[in-house]
């Protein structure tokens, strides 16, 4: 099974409630998948600083003098706001790629969850209202959202094996399915130089579509390819930095509903998980046809 | 088959009883309904703020109507036997899966494989229908006003699926006895599915269906039959190295 959710807002007046809504519409569907869950937020830009969202299995110990240490290894100010097992490392734009490369030199065991301009993904195994408590995410303010409740099909249940999977800055990827094909479309973007944390599926499938935006494609165009390159059972919904997402299989056995009014755009894997959004008695409700792309952008 | 065309007179005579699932559990409100008895005055049915909950008036086998207010998950209405089941709303996956008798209708959309299974009765889908709608029928009759998304009537074995509107991909493949009426476009037909004649009886047939689902201003010579080449029924030996 696995339940997916997304939001992406249209105007500014629901982003103080993007947390709440997408917590709760991720919530509503736990029994879709009671292995794992996460949230990725799409925040507020600023010019001045990017993220890097990064974990660790012992955060005392990872996490304990890092911002110190990191500021003086990349020569630039950093911050780090520690959200349990997550942290949230800001720094200059400019700084983010040997923000990263430090980290890993610095504390070995810590895995980065995603990086970009204002994306934050925060993931880890247990039930979604766990997840959304642990890690403060009904708080969170932003612009769009992706979650996920996994029912583990392809590899461990583990916090990395956890969704969203982030391979690009600020792009990420949940998916409801398995694909069959992924151990060679891994090794082909192996070949071009990409990095894979895990063995899942769905980390291909991520890692696809930033291959593919890399080459110049936009969001439709990338979603578009994986009609032909991806072969398996799939409906994902994909965010970037001001964008936002869905494909179905053709196949389409993976339920998906959508609901679109002035005010927001939603996905969810069935209908329950929308019910509580503002005006969605009145919204446009529709199941996305199969083997079509969607996708909204700021 | 014909399916037995149901009274809802006797309903109008009785208040109806109301479940709010915003107050009430899903498992009250169906084990009330089979706790229901032959002869029982309660006949008529509202469940309220089904909010896209699963297994809405699941296996119900009294004869009597149930309105439910609002949009449902999975299986609403699967394995009725003889209760008129309206959704005021869309349904979720496996509408009306194996329904035994009685009637469902939909007036939004619903998701896949609609009236799976389905061994008798009317499934009625004022909306479209997506893909596999009909999937292995044994009896049922389905009439869609919108469209069926692909894969419909996969392996359907028996009863009527009726399609206002246009067919998906694939459809009827590996079918067996089904006829199944489309008044739109196919977009392709699956294996040993064929377009077949439309004689006089199969007019009279799709008459019938076409009152029993309330549709008006349509006329069965707008349809085009589908059925069965029957080329699948028996192993050929010809074909043995595609095993």
């Amino acid at each position: 099974m696995c339940g997916i959710v997304g939001l992406f807002l249209k105007n500014k007046s629901l982003e103080p409630q993007l947390g709440s809504m997408l917590s709760q519409m991720l919530i509503s569907l736990s029994d879709r998948g009671p292995d794992s869950a996460g949230i990725a937020i799409y925040g507020a830009p600023s010019r001045n600083e990017a993220k890097i969202t990064i974990q660790s299995a012992k955060p005392e110990r990872d996490f304990r003098g890092l911002e110190a240490e990191l500021a003086k290894a990349i020569g630039t100010p950093v911050t780090i706001a520690v959200k349990s097992t997550h942290a949230v490392v800001r720094t200059t734009p400019a700084k983010i790629d040997e923000a990263r490369e430090a980290i890993q030199t610095l504390r070995p065991d810590i895995r980065i969850m995603g990086a970009g301009d204002v994306v934050e993904i925060y993931k880890e195994v247990g039930l979604p209202e766990a997840v959304v408590d642990r890690f403060d995410v009904r708080g969170m303010t932003g612009t769009h959202g992706i979650g996920h409740t996994r029912m583990a099909t392809e590899s461990a249940v583990t916090t990395m094996g956890a969704h969203p999977f982030s391979t690009g800055a600020d792009q990420c990827l949940v998916h409801n399915g398995s694909l069959s094909n992924h151990n060679n479309v891994r090794r082909e973007l192996i070949r071009e130089g990409m990095t894979f944390e895990t063995e899942n599926d769905t980390e291909v499938a991520a890692a696809y579509l930033s291959s593919q935006m890399a080459h110049g494609k936009n969001l439709g165009e990338a979603l578009e390819g994986t009609l032909s390159d991806l072969d398996g059972f799939f409906t994902f919904v994909v965010g970037t930095k001001n964008g936002f997402g869905v494909v179905r299989d053709p196949i389409a056995c993976k339920p998906a509903v959508m609901a679109e009014t002035d005010q927001y755009v939603a996905f969810g894997s069935e209908y329950r998980a929308l019910t509580k959004l503002p005006g969605i008695d009145n919204a446009r409700v529709w199941e996305p046809e199969p083997a079509t792309v969607y996708f909204w952008e700021h | 088959m014909p399916a037995t065309k149901l009274s809802k007179t006797a309903a109008h005579d009785h208040a109806s009883r109301v479940f709010d699932l915003d107050q009430m559990s899903l498992r009250e409100l169906n084990q009330a309904l089979h706790n229901l008895t032959p002869g029982s005055n309660e006949t008529a049915w509202e469940v309220l703020n089904p909010k896209g909950n699963h297994s809405v008036a699941v296996g119900v086998d009294q004869p009597i109507t149930i309105d439910v207010r609002g949009s449902v998950g999975y299986y609403c209405g699967g394995m009725n036997s003889g209760s008129a089941i309206t959704v005021h709303g869309s349904a979720g996956p496996g509408v009306g899966e194996n329904m035994m008798s009685g009637s469902i209708t939909v007036k939004g959309d619903a998701s896949q494989y609609a009236g799976a299974t389905g061994k008798g009765g009317l499934l009625v889908i004022e909306g479209n229908a997506s893909s596999r709608c009909g999937i292995s029928m044994k009896g049922i009759d389905i009439v869609v006003h919108g469209n069926i998304g692909h894969m419909s009537a996969f392996m359907a074995q028996s009863g009527n699926l009726v399609v206002l509107g246009d067919a998906g991909d694939a459809l009827g493949d590996s079918i067996y006895e089904a006829r199944l009426f489309v008044r739109g476009k196919v977009d392709s037909l699956g294996a040993d599915c064929i377009a077949k004649e439309m004689r006089a009886e199969h007019l009279d047939l799709l008459q019938g269906l076409l009152d029993r689902a309330g549709v008006t201003g349509v006329k069965p010579t707008d349809f085009k039959r589908y059925g069965s080449a029957r080329t699948l029924y028996n192993f050929n030996i010809d074909n043995a190295d595609a095993y």
